[in-house]
């Protein structure tokens, strides 16, 4: 607590108040207040998660800020709330990007002005409440409760394909939250009647449960990574959603899974996590070399970046399982440098796709005549996407590769070779839209960035160079939480 | 004296009773268009209701009427939201019957008949006053659904509704009388004390137990004896389906508890069983065949059939978790399915049932407001949280998972995921989809009113679900559970 104030409930409940305030706008001849309070309340919603950095103490593995009230007696259900070193950073990642989206969307959001802002709003204090829940049902509400503002997002401003695409991503990512639903009772009901995260942890529990509740977390957070083989809702939610949800939905979306398996699975259930390693170890290689080789094939920029999301969330759990201090640091480096950058990415597409209504490589070629200040940037974010040393995506690929290699050598040459891969389809991509002779008259008519625009990309162009040359300020503050998390994952639950 | 405290426990069901034919009566003395006096009269005989259910309230469990007749916390909580659900649905369908010329003295007088029948139904403590409590309900409906005499659609609906509640009640009665034979008395503490002595025949009461579920699971609904639920909602005019889904589901959970809670608990390893088939087939059905519908209302009907399943599970599981989660289920329910029902009604116009999917088109630009209820209440019978279906599904689940059927939980989360396909349809009808008429929606202040705390109070309760769970678990606790 800072001045005896909730920060986090003011960093959930702020941006929620807000969309409302927004939402009560009404329709859209009142786009530009829409526009204006929800500007505000991003950024003062961002304001607010900053003293969860400063005034975090990086010598405890303990919960900080922890807020405790009585919510649901009958089951004995708190509103708790803290952050470790592991949550911290996520909750600054959710608030960063909300400003960016609400920015991103300012002149393409047309039609509903008011709704698209408020649900970005709402959506970023439900996904801190993800992030900051240390009570498995209040984890449980705000999880599920993030599907209902994603689901309008892609199928209300979304492209063609969109209800497809939204009815897609809204079952499948149900489909393994209910299985994880059963497992948080039984557990409740293994540990005495508490659903607190913490207590969970401490819970013994024989090898067959421990599996069982393995496989249910593991359709709840593979779903959302997403894992090799239930990936494929991503593409297609990536390519209809407007770009504030395609980059909201690779930035912060996709690293809840992998934060499910960080807080859930491998502290819950060690022993069953252990045993099944192996399998998790294979089906992320899986991911980053087969799906990086079907990144290379696409035609659409979107997809394209869609599927090396999945390539890298690859590495992520594929650090997370190999059990050592690199492999897990350096994934939650690699979650939050792929937050930006694919976020970073997206928004790259989006100016595009804002001038020439195609996101076809084949329709472009030559934009750096008409666009250079935007061939920069994109040219910056490309890079960092295939992993060049002193960007962002470098630091945690390098380093859950030196965790592999402890662990395996064959691991680690086979994850290695998303350095190649990453490397051909981004540039590859980047080459055919950019450089080349100028295709068509549409793209000799392209305008460069404009402020709003060039501002957005500075700031991530900062980060993601920052995060790629000086990545301390990221990796001191989770160093206690992950070395704690390591020596609770060794212990045996087995009774 | 004596007889005034003897009565007391039933003093509410009197004075509607009483009610009920003095406003039989002074209806023929109101003209047609100032129908709105007996309407008053009738929601002042609710809040009189009310006011006598919290006055004559005691602690613990009174009987009356030689042990027919019990008042204990359920009972009252029950009354309560029964008395509550009436008058919504009273103020929701005023406009609708008004303009269908349906808007008549006949449907209140009938409306408080059947809340009467539900109420002898949530009091009942002996076979008779149940079957009672249970005719006087379906007979009332009966007349109600066949109002509409020159729609064919109603009248057909009545004649089935009629013709398979008969059947069930016999079935019922028939089990009832095997349960007399076995054990010589309809009194519920009697029989199951008396089954208890393993003095009793356990062919006949086993017999006997079938036929009692059959007839309660054709009342409920339950899959396979549901066939009359879509065509009964479809057919019957919108405000008659409102009532039909909404109150009984509370009385026919005080009714299904108190036979088998009650009565039959010494045979809860038969029964148990028999329920777990009901509510896996009802489950499973309900939710499956609601995906090929186009009618609203026979979704809804679908959607009701598997609601009710997942209510029974919460009865197979026992004790106070699973009778309390029952009850909050079904309390739930009649909540959601009012703001559902609700909507259909604020919708439709004269000469126009808005009771197909395809009207619910666009609704997000025509009405962002109604729109976004209507998500809230088509969200929340998905059991998505915040909103409060999301509490009635994990209270049920949990009682499963302590009683230690995990599959069983694990069966019924894949049907509501299954479930959540068709109410996912609605909301994207509403926000996707282009409007297929602009006409103005008309409504009056009221309903908009009404239906507003309806839908928010989803939300609300979706947030702050603590004190209805607890008031549930503490009537079960005090009143099936003290017996």
């Amino acid at each position: 607590m800072i001045f005896g104030l909730p920060v986090i409930s003011i960093a959930i409940w702020l941006p929620i108040i807000f969309g409302i305030l927004v939402l009560s706008t009404g329709d859209d001849r009142n786009a530009g207040l829409a526009r204006v309070l929800a500007m505000v309340g991003s950024v003062l919603g961002f304001l607010v998660t900053i003293p969860l950095y400063t005034g975090f103490v990086r010598e405890t593995s303990e919960m900080q800020f922890v807020e405790m009230h009585a919510w649901i007696t009958r089951f004995n259900i708190h509103y708790t709330l803290g952050v470790d070193g592991i949550s911290v950073l996520f909750i600054l990642l959710t608030a960063f990007f909300t400003p960016i989206v609400v920015l991103a969307g300012w002149k393409v959001i047309e039609k509903r002005v008011s709704q698209y802002m408020a649900s970005f709003l709402i959506m970023s204090g439900i996904m801190i409440g993800v992030f900051a829940a240390l009570d498995a049902v209040l984890f449980y509400v705000f999880w599920e409760a993030m599907l209902i503002p994603m689901f309008l997002i892609i199928g209300v401003w979304g492209g063609q394909n969109r209800v497809y695409a939204a009815v897609k991503f809204f079952l499948y990512t149900l489909l393994g939250s209910l299985l994880m639903l059963i497992a948080l009772i039984y557990l409740y009901n293994q540990s005495g009647g508490s659903f607190s995260i913490l207590d969970f942890h401490q819970v013994a529990l024989p090898m067959t449960a421990q599996i069982l509740i393995f496989i249910a977390f593991f359709f709840a957070f593979a779903v959302k990574v997403p894992m090799f083989p239930v990936h494929t809702w991503l593409p297609d939610a990536h390519v209809e959603a407007p770009t504030g949800g395609s980059v909201i939905l690779a930035a912060i979306m996709l690293k809840v899974g992998a934060y499910g398996f960080i807080r859930f699975s491998m502290p819950i259930v060690p022993d069953a996590s252990h045993k099944l390693a192996g399998v998790m170890i294979a089906l992320s290689l899986i991911a980053v070399v087969y799906i990086g080789l079907v990144a290379l094939t696409q035609t659409d920029m979107k997809k394209l970046v869609a599927y090396s999301s999945i390539s890298h969330m690859g590495f992520v759990t594929l650090g997370l399982f190999i059990f050592n201090a690199y492999g897990i640091e350096g994934g939650l480096l690699q979650m939050i440098s792929h937050g930006f950058v694919s976020g970073a990415l997206f928004l790259c597409i989006g100016v595009l796709y804002d001038r020439m209504h195609s996101r076809n490589i084949a329709d472009y070629g030559g934009v750096a005549n008409s666009m250079p200040v935007f061939a920069a940037f994109f040219m910056l974010f490309a890079m960092a996407n295939s992993g060049l040393p002193g960007t962002s995506g470098f630091v945690g690929e390098f380093m859950v590769i030196l965790g592999a290699v402890k662990a395996n050598f064959w691991y680690a040459f086979a994850a290695a070779s998303t350095l190649i891969f990453g490397a051909a389809y981004t540039l590859w991509m980047y080459k055919r839209v950019i450089f080349g002779a100028v295709a068509n008259a549409h793209v000799a008519k392209l305008t460069d960035l404009t402020m709003r625009e060039k501002a957005i990309f500075t700031i991530l162009a900062i980060t993601v160079l920052g995060m790629g040359l000086y990545p301390l300020p990221f990796s001191e503050i989770m160093h206690v939480s992950v070395n704690d998390l390591l020596v609770h994952v060794a212990r045996s639950k087995l009774p | 004296m004596d007889l005034m405290t003897k009565l007391m426990p039933a003093g509410a069901e009197i004075f509607l009773l009483i009610m009920a034919c003095v406003i039989l009566i002074a209806d023929l003395l109101i003209k047609q268009n100032s129908r709105m006096v007996t309407f008053l009269l009738v929601q002042l005989t609710l809040l009189g209701c009310s006011l006598i259910t919290v006055g004559t309230h005691t602690q613990g469990v009174t009987y009356a009427f030689g042990g027919m007749f019990v008042d204990d916390l359920m009972s009252d909580v029950l009354k309560l939201l029964t008395y509550l659900t009436v008058a919504m649905m009273l103020v929701y369908s005023r406009q609708y019957l008004t303009v269908r010329g349906l808007f008549s003295g006949e449907f209140m007088v009938l409306a408080l008949f059947a809340m009467l029948g539900m109420m002898v139904m949530i009091s009942a403590n002996h076979f008779l006053t149940l079957y009672l409590g249970l005719e006087l309900l379906s007979l009332s409906l009966y007349a109600m659904v066949a109002l509409q005499r020159d729609s064919a659609i109603a009248t057909e609906a009545a004649m089935k509704y009629f013709i398979l509640g008969a059947l069930a009640s016999g079935l019922l009665l028939y089990g009832m009388s095997m349960l007399y034979g076995a054990t010589g008395s309809l009194e519920l503490g009697v029989v199951s004390s008396s089954i208890l002595s393993g003095e009793a025949n356990q062919t006949l009461l086993v017999f006997g137990l079938a036929f009692v579920v059959s007839g309660l699971a054709f009342k409920l609904g339950a899959v396979p004896f549901h066939m009359w639920v879509p065509d009964v909602y479809h057919g019957a005019p919108t405000a008659m389906t409102m009532l039909i889904g909404s109150a009984p589901k509370l009385a026919a959970f005080a009714f299904v508890s108190r036979i088998l809670v009650e009565g039959l608990q010494p045979l809860v390893h038969h029964w148990s069983g028999m329920l777990a088939i009901l509510a896996i087939a009802s489950m499973a059905i309900g939710n499956i065949t609601a995906i090929a519908q186009t009618n609203i209302k026979r979704m809804l009907a679908y959607s009701t059939i598997a609601h009710m399943g997942f209510m029974l599970l919460g009865l197979i599981s026992g004790g106070i978790e699973g009778y309390g989660a029952a009850m909050f289920y079904a309390v739930i329910y009649v909540l959601m399915s009012l703001g559902a029902f609700g909507m259909i009604m604020l919708l439709s116009r004269e000469g126009f049932e808005a009771d197909s999917l395809s009207d619910f088109k666009g609704l997000a630009q025509r009405s962002p407001w109604l729109a976004f209820l209507m998500l809230l209440l088509m969200f929340s019978m998905a059991g998505v949280p915040p909103t409060v279906g999301f509490y009635a599904k994990f209270s049920v689940l949990n009682a499963v998972v302590q009683s230690g059927h995990v599959w069983l939980a694990v069966t019924a989360v894949l049907f509501s995921l299954i479930g959540a396909f068709y109410y996912l349809r609605v909301v994207k009808l509403m926000y996707f989809d282009q409007p297929e008429s602009h006409s103005p929606i008309v409504f009056g202040q009221d309903t908009v009113l009404l239906i507003s705390v309806n839908g928010l109070g989803v939300l609300l309760l979706g947030l702050l679900p603590s004190s209805l769970m607890s008031v549930c678990a503490v009537s079960v606790q005090q009143s099936l559970l003290v017996h």
